[in-house]
């Protein structure tokens, strides 16, 4: 099962302007991500994490180092039938969820990219109906995108990239511009294709509170990799975080500041429930 | 709210010309645009003109919306109707003022064109705007330019332009919302002033929708690229157009309106031009 879907070897972008000046967006980046696991990229703006979003789905094409994606390598000369086969296996939810949808029904824009794929219609039919029912968006397959919610358009989107069957899911800031119901609808649904579908989840993000639901954290700063572990291991370095330009889940927060004032704790959790029981525990027992 | 307009100016419903094919449609409208230029006489045009209504009757479309359809027309079928007058000749004199000459085929002719320009509006916007999705309309149009296609002309690439363009409406009238409430807030006025006034206040609203709507485009165009499109080549349809019960029937009102002008044009030749 843990076979390599996605290497990163030295891997390196750089952006050029009009003007010449060069940017390096990426720098000898190395890193695999497994087929099955659900590893959340952290970054703050500019850090270079939509970059290599970009890259894993030849948007973009490597300026040194190598990529291989899926058993496909990519770079510059790839003809326009492998491209087609990497995106096929890599499906994209983007940030802005009214620029990516592209039919004015629902179950239209779900179906766009099988259509794309080929597919038979009886199939299409099935995989669209399949997917909206994944992302609760079913009774909805009839609806004009413009008269849904942000968190419902995202839904879409996401049944969109589903339909495709990819074997990997990139989410690009796609919960950045949705209100906080809209986020945990899309949180779900994200944690529902990993678990139950097996679909290798690579979730960019800011929010440290969707991180923590990650197996795995990359934290790319200044296009480097400066943390890779799991979210327990990655979350208890604080300091370091903050020097990046990067928070703590709240609770974990909270048990460092009390750390701070003396207060010892033996564990080191990073969701709200258990840290809340642990300090629960901690002033309990003093009492 | 802005938001809640319709695309185009569909009206829902469930009649024989709602459920009809697009393409069966179209070459309705085609069919029935043609036949009413061959019309000639008075009793073709009271038939065509009764067909019509019988047509608005059938697809639910209240009157009052296919008068609104019209109304701004007015001016041009007037024009029409008023220069027809004064500018035919013919045989019968009826009134004569200077070099004013008006003659009994001028009035017929006039009268005519009027009645067709109508009749030509109310049939195209009974048969396909107000009973048609604009999605199956652009279906439709496909479907039926396809043959083009061997010429090398991207139909396809016209189609999906089009589906975009009215995905796009409803999200960009939401947005030009947002930047006349941003602009407003500003202190910007787009309500008093003159007509150069008025029409100065709207770059403020029109260069952030620009810029935005490059954005959108671009963003736009790499998803669509990410969901494998790469044009109408290969391309499976969710939705294919089929013909059914209620084409057959829209080909049967079709024979019965060729049928029905040219026998009133043969056998009731009254006031004929």
């Amino acid at each position: 099962m843990a076979e390599p879907f996605i290497i990163a070897e030295n891997l390196s972008y750089t952006y050029t302007d009009d003007e010449g000046d060069s940017t390096e967006a990426l720098k000898n980046v190395s890193f695999t991500v497994n087929s099955g696991e659900y590893v959340a990229v952290l970054g703050h703006n500019g850090s270079g994490k939509s970059t290599l979003a970009k890259l894993l789905n030849v948007i973009l094409t490597p300026s040194g180092g190598s990529l291989t994606v899926g058993g496909h390598k990519i770079h510059a000369d790839m003809s326009e039938d492998d491209v087609f086969e990497v995106r096929r296996d890599v499906g994209m939810v983007f940030q802005n969820p009214d620029n990516q949808l592209v039919a004015t029904i629902v179950e239209e824009d779900v179906a766009f990219g099988p259509e794309n794929l080929g597919i038979p219609r009886d199939e299409i039919r099935m995989r669209v109906d399949d997917a909206l029912k994944t992302v609760g968006m079913y009774e909805h397959r009839g609806a004009q995108p413009h008269r849904l919610s942000g968190g419902q358009k995202q839904r879409v989107a996401i049944a969109g990239v589903i339909a495709m069957m990819p074997k990997c899911i990139v989410f690009d800031e796609s919960t950045a511009m949705l209100d906080p119901r809209g986020r945990a609808e899309v949180m779900a649904n994200i944690r529902k294709l990993n678990d139950d579908f097996g679909i290798t989840v690579l979730h960019i993000t800011h929010y440290m509170d969707e991180a923590v639901m990650a197996d795995r954290i990359i934290v790319v700063n200044d296009g480097e990799i400066y943390r890779d572990g799991t979210p327990k291991e990655v979350f208890c370095d604080v300091e370091g975080l903050r020097r990046v330009g990067l928070d703590v889940p709240q609770g974990r927060e909270l048990l460092y500041e009390l750390s701070e004032c003396g207060i010892e704790f033996d564990d080191n959790p990073i969701d709200i429930e258990n840290c809340a029981k642990l300090i629960l525990e901690k002033f309990g027992a003093q009492k | 709210m802005i938001k809640d307009v319709t695309l185009g100016q569909y009206f829902v419903g469930n009649s024989l010309l709602h459920r009809a094919d697009p393409r069966a449609k179209l070459l309705f409208a085609v069919l029935y645009i043609v036949v009413l230029f061959f019309a000639k006489s008075a009793a073709s045009f009271a038939f065509a003109l009764a067909f019509t209504v019988a047509m608005i009757i059938i697809s639910g479309v209240p009157f009052k919306s296919v008068i609104r359809a019209v109304k701004p027309l007015a001016f041009i079928i007037l024009f029409t109707a008023v220069l027809n007058v004064f500018w035919t000749t013919g045989e019968k004199l009826l009134f004569e003022w200077k070099f004013i000459h008006i003659y009994e085929e001028g009035v017929i002719f006039a009268l005519y064109m009027a009645v067709r320009i109508i009749l030509l509006v109310v049939g195209m916007s009974v048969a396909l705007t107000y009973t048609t999705t604009p999605i199956a309309l652009t279906d439709g149009i496909e479907e039926l330019l396809n043959p083009l296609k061997k010429l090398k002309v991207p139909v396809h690439d016209f189609a999906m332009m089009m589906t975009i363009a009215m995905r796009f409406i409803p999200t960009l009238i939401e947005e030009t919302d947002k930047i006349m409430d941003a602009q407003k807030a500003r202190g910007a006025d787009f309500e008093s002033g003159g007509l150069v006034k008025k029409a100065k206040a709207l770059i403020p609203i029109l260069i952030p929708l620009f810029v935005s709507s490059f954005k959108r485009a671009d963003d736009l165009a790499i998803a669509m690229e990410c969901r494998c499109y790469r044009g109408g080549e290969g391309r499976t349809k969710l939705k294919q157009l089929r013909y059914g019960k209620c084409d057959v029937v829209l080909l049967m009102l079709a024979a019965v309106f060729v049928s029905g002008i040219i026998l009133c044009n043969i056998y009731l030749p009254y006031f004929s031009i």
